[in-house]
């Protein structure tokens, strides 16, 4: 049984950041609960008080700027609220479909955007893709408000930049220009993905011009490729450029090893779907396989 | 809202769960799956896996499927639940079980709650889904026993009598 704590529904941001700079570490962010209820079934974490951020009003909102080149996403919108809406789809396919695949019905029902980043566990399927779309993500507290490249948000194994009065309140994502690839491949046989990877690609004139290459799930965070990505620039595509960048990517992971899968097998799968992903984005070879 | 004998935090929830009124006092800490169980008899409601991968504890919330024991109880307040008890009427099976009946798609029966509940979920969403619909939706309802092959011809069965009788 989960220990005793009491629960708060503060109505505004400000309130909910300042009643976590008052319990400190006796207070936990509580919204889907998809992660932190396991945590306190298994007593990892006994807070005694959760402040639940699901009744402060316009957190789940989605939006496109008029611009069409920003899509904001509310801490608060659950996985299927992403994968459903025509927002999102319209401007960013490959994000709604990955949020499709996330987990199960139930955990997208129930599990935020929100809470997925902040939790930082490191099979995540969206943080991935959003390092790879060079999202934003906006923090906020009673001081006032910052912006973190997700790139930077995740800074290891179930850790983030969010400082405990901090409340995640939206995704920031650019939408790409006619011409850039979005893919998210990955490799999944069990409840949680095996490793993922996010490609953004934009090719003119028979060459790449910039990649955005993220390996997920493999290591303690999602990780881009710089030096794939360095070495993919400029080039015309080919087998391989592509053979190059996978053993590459094979040589810059850093995979920590569990009771699943070593660190050998992590790389190399690290290498196939860097493949699948070029291949993909090429129309070229065979596409798809496990997602 | 403390309670004065065990000096724990309470609160008092109002829902309707199988269609009859329900008002409780729990405390913030208890969850769905226990509150059904233990406070409301329904046994139906499956206790497995602990961490929302299995579906045997499958409910719906205001129509939407819930894993009842990774869920606070508090969350139904002001909502509708429904259990696998709230699905037959009388002696009438509702199609979705009986579909799964007559396509055997029973063997210990364990995870079946959960799978008739997430069908009924998929069926108002998409009346009539297409196989890789089904198994889309109905992943993250694992059955040890059938090879899942039946409870797929089960669904299919359920959507075309409902679409028959007009969905219930």
């Amino acid at each position: 049984m989960i220990g005793v704590f009491d629960i708060a529904r503060p109505g505004s941001v400000a309130e909910a950041s300042a009643l976590l700079r008052e319990h400190g570490p006796d207070a936990a962010i509580y919204a889907g609960g998809t992660e932190l209820l396991i945590l306190l079934k298994d007593r990892l974490l006994e807070p005694s008080l959760l402040v639940d951020i699901k009744h402060i009003p316009g957190l789940d909102a989605i939006s496109l700027d008029p611009c069409g080149c920003l899509l904001r996403i509310g801490a608060l919108a659950t996985h299927r609220e992403i994968e459903r809406s025509e927002t999102v789809r319209a401007a960013l396919p490959e994000l709604a479909a990955t949020e499709a695949n996330v987990a199960n019905i139930r955990v997208r029902h129930a599990g935020t955007i929100g809470g997925n980043l902040s939790f930082a566990e490191p099979h995540s399927d969206p943080a991935t893709l959003l390092i790879a779309l060079g999202a934003t993500i906006a923090l906020e507290s009673d001081a006032g408000r910052r912006e973190v490249p997700a790139e930077d948000f995740f800074t290891g194994f179930l850790s983030t930049a969010r400082e405990p009065e901090e409340l995640l309140t939206e995704v920031l994502v650019p939408t790409v220009e006619p011409g850039t690839t979005v893919i998210y491949e990955r490799f999944k046989i069990h409840e949680r993905p095996s490793a993922s990877l996010g490609l953004v690609m934009d090719i003119e004139g028979g060459k790449i011009g910039t990649a955005r290459l993220v390996v997920g799930c493999i290591g303690e965070r999602p990780v881009r490729m710089i030096r794939a990505e360095a070495m993919l620039a400029g080039q015309a595509p080919s087998p391989d450029l592509f053979a190059t960048a996978a053993a590459l990517v094979r040589e810059e992971t850093d995979p920590t090893v569990d009771a699943f899968e070593s660190g050998d097998y992590k790389r190399q799968l690290a290498a196939t779907l860097t493949l699948r992903a070029l291949e993909r984005a090429t129309g070229s070879g065979a596409t798809g396989g496990a997602r | 809202m403390i309670d004065t004998t065990t000096q724990r935090p309470t609160r008092t929830i109002r829902a309707t769960v199988n269609g009859a009124p329900v008002e409780l006092v729990i405390e913030p800490r208890d969850l769905l799956l226990h509150v059904l169980r233990d406070r409301l008899g329904l046994y139906g409601v499956k206790s497995s896996c602990d961490v929302q991968v299995c579906g045997a504890c499958t409910v719906l919330v205001d129509g939407a499927p819930v894993s009842s024991c990774t869920t606070l109880a508090l969350e139904i307040d002001g909502k509708r639940v429904e259990t696998i008890e709230g699905m037959a009427t009388g002696n009438d099976l509702h199609p979705i079980q009986q579909a799964f009946v007559d396509k055997a798609a029973i063997q210990c029966g364990f995870c079946t709650p959960g799978m008739v509940l997430t069908t009924k979920a998929l069926l108002t969403d998409i009346p009539r889904p297409t196989r890789a619909e089904i198994e889309a939706y109905l992943g993250g309802n694992l059955c040890r026993c059938t090879g899942y092959w039946n409870i797929l011809d089960a669904v299919e069965d359920a959507a075309e009598r409902m679409a028959g009788e007009g969905a219930r």
